[in-house]
């Protein structure tokens, strides 16, 4: 097999403060490899520790109250970026591996313009002068699909549509043709028929740029869609990690399935959604044995003592439950799950 | 059946900007809502469905009198609510609750659950003393809540349990029908479902009316028996739900049907893509207010001029559009 473009492992981001109910264990001992050219999505409810864990990769978790702990590794070219001097993390960052946020308005600069904007990487790490940085800030904003890019280079952020601004956040990642781009919910926030769009771009530049995608988001119709493989996320912790056809026809952890039994779909006939009960646990007080056993629905006595290693299901297909060693317990009915 | 909700051409137009520091003319009108009509019957759930900015939720503000109407008619179990006022209208408002999509920013932060569930039945002065304690009891059973919640405040809550709390307030009054102004939308899927499931349950046992406001086609298909599909203040498609899940015939309706991701990697859609944004409501296009990103391949000047109606394709099947009678 082939050498992965970024390996992490055992990654944990504590967040930690003084006075409160103490140490928030928000990424807990995460690993997985990202490989060139491939779509990594990582899925995960609110609180799973995604963004905190796609935050760490390139060291912008604000520290303190967070707290990347030693042991922790995401390598890069050979080198661990967690301590590597912040010079040389500088020209990684933006250059090599390179983000989109969520947020378009929030992460843009309202006083400078969308040119500037995305000039100031090709100035800083490929050393353009400007007129040559402005010409390669109006080809990015041709490549990511903006029309008449030559006047929009000279607009500021609150000129532009909310699926404008995501274009335009892209065209900022993507003016160093990254190896590796993290997409952080890169969606979440527009309408369903720009999502569409914007979708449809990452997924042509991505052939066209050979980069990796590191894809976080929370809806498995956007993974279903757009990733090879899937790591799906639960309490700080990797719960599942699967290629997406396999994900998707057969998920090895109760908390995958009940996740898709829970999406409101147009492709099946209408039924009842079955809603995992209970909720996410809080980062600072993660149940002890397996931190899904309060809503499992097989959960048995060794759950709530012993936590589960990531157990190989098949090749390349491992989830984090004892059902792996005791498929048996499969076919026992659950217990009703409280409405 | 005569309906418990009429709406007739509902209108809503805001000034537009102002020239001169904000003290000019204003340069011109931007039509909200242009024109809604619908009517739900008792005991049914209509959706309202659309992008950011196509109406949906100011329609739903207007038949709550939350804002004023420019103009059309609101009736609600026969009487004209947007005439209401006073004691009237507060009587009326009894009848007619609505469920936020935030529940965090609806609910009153130092108000205990006990307190924001006391608050409706004291205003409307429907129990007192132990009857009231009991209400709040049965309510909060009623919407899954433990009563070891009843002293909780909402910060201490998660999203999936205010929203609850906010449900439940609704409740408190007994309405007869319940506006849902994306009452999901900011929740975590495994949450969203177990909310649809309560608000379904809720519909039978306590046989009420909702209309039911989202962007998202898929949840939107879970509970509801009609669907109205918005844009740019227009309704341009309204069925049957499942009339139009199997046959949309509005080209926008389409491209939102086919633009919802499917969680099923062996999908093969063809994928209808929009072009472009959606106008702004302060510069809608001329014609049918589709036509810059129509996908239509019958798309012609009759499109760009002319505003289609929304006529009647089969029983109960409205569409706005020059060629819904064609099969794509």
């Amino acid at each position: 097999m082939t050498e992965p473009l970024l390996r992490v492992r055992d990654l944990r981001t504590y967040f930690v403060s003084a006075r409160g109910p103490g140490t928030a264990r928000a990424v807990d001992g995460v690993s997985f490899d990202l490989f060139g050219g491939e779509t990594l999505g990582i899925v995960g409810e609110s609180g799973c520790g995604k963004s905190v864990m796609s935050q760490s990769i390139l060291r912008l978790v604000p520290e303190p109250p967070g707290h990347i702990l030693p042991g922790s590794l995401v390598e890069y070219a050979g080198r661990n970026l967690l301590t590597l001097a912040p010079r040389e993390l500088r020209a990684i960052r933006g250059n090599r591996i390179a983000m989109v946020f969520q947020e378009p308005l929030t992460s843009l600069n309202p006083v400078l313009t969308v040119g500037d904007q995305i000039a100031e990487s090709a100035i800083v790490h490929q050393r353009l002068a400007r007129p040559a940085a402005r010409a390669r800030a109006i080809e990015m904003l041709q490549l990511v699909g903006i029309p008449d890019a030559a006047a929009r280079v000279d607009q500021y952020p609150h000129e532009l549509s909310g699926g404008m601004r995501q274009r335009v956040m892209i065209a900022m990642a993507l003016v160093c043709h990254p190896q590796v781009l993290i997409a952080d919910e890169p969606t979440t926030a527009l309408d369903v028929t720009i999502q569409a769009q914007i979708l449809e771009l990452l997924d042509r530049l991505q052939g066209e740029l050979a980069m990796a995608v590191l894809l976080i988001t929370h809806d498995l119709g956007i993974v279903a869609g757009q990733a090879d493989r899937v790591i799906v996320m639960y309490a700080g912790q990797v719960v599942e990690s699967a290629a997406t056809p396999a994900l998707f026809a057969h998920p090895g952890h109760p908390y995958t399935a009940g996740l898709l039994a829970s999406v409101p779909r147009l492709d099946r006939p209408r039924t009842r959604l079955e809603a995992i009960p209970g909720q996410v646990p809080a980062a600072t007080a993660w149940p002890a044995g397996c931190r899904f056993h309060p809503r499992c629905p097989y959960a048995w006595d060794r759950c709530r003592t012993a936590e589960p290693p990531l157990l190989e299901v098949r090749p390349g297909h491992a989830a984090r439950c004892w059902l792996v060693e005791e498929p048996a317990r499969r076919e026992a009915p659950p217990r009703a799950a409280p409405r | 059946m005569t309906p418990l909700l009429a709406v007739g051409n509902l209108r809503k137009d805001y000034p537009g900007p102002r020239r001169w520091l904000g003290l000019g003319r204003p340069q011109h009108v931007v039509h909200a809502v242009a024109s809604v009509s619908f009517a739900i019957a008792p005991g049914e759930t209509l959706a309202l469905v659309g992008e950011s900015g196509c109406g949906k939720s100011t329609v739903a503000r207007i038949i709550l009198r939350l804002i004023p109407a420019t103009g059309g008619s609101v009736e609600f179990d026969g009487r004209d609510m947007l005439a209401l006022r006073g004691r009237e209208l507060r009587a009326l408002r009894r009848r007619l609750q609505i469920v936020f999509q935030d529940p965090y920013g609806s609910l009153n932060p130092r108000m205990t659950v006990r307190q924001t569930l006391r608050e409706p039945l004291d205003i409307h002065r429907i129990a007192t003393g132990g009857a009231r304690d009991e209400r709040v009891r049965s309510l909060l059973a009623e919407v899954g809540l433990g009563s070891e919640l009843a002293d909780a405040y909402p910060h201490e809550l998660s999203g999936g349990q205010r929203q609850r709390v906010g449900i439940a307030r609704a409740l408190a009054v007994e309405p007869a029908l319940v506006v849902c102004d994306e009452p999901v939308s900011a929740l975590d899927v495994s949450v969203q479902a177990q909310v649809l499931n309560l608000l379904a349950d809720l519909r039978a046992h306590r046989r009420l009316t909702y209309l039911f406001i989202a962007h998202d086609l898929a949840v939107v298909r879970h509970i509801a028996d009609r669907v109205a599909v918005m844009y740019l203040g227009r309704i341009v498609e309204e069925a049957p739900a499942p009339t139009l899940y199997a046959q949309p015939r509005h080209p926008y309706t389409r491209a939102l049907l086919s633009a919802v991701p499917v969680p099923d990697p062996a999908a093969q859609r063809t994928r209808v893509t929009l072009q472009g944004d959606p106008p702004s409501p302060a510069n809608a296009p001329s014609g049918c207010p589709f036509h810059p990103r129509c996908p239509h391949p019958a798309k012609n000047d009759r499109c760009r001029t002319e505003l289609p109606v929304l006529r009647e394709l089969a029983p109960a099947h409205r569409a706005a559009c020059h060629f819904a009678d064609a099969t794509l």
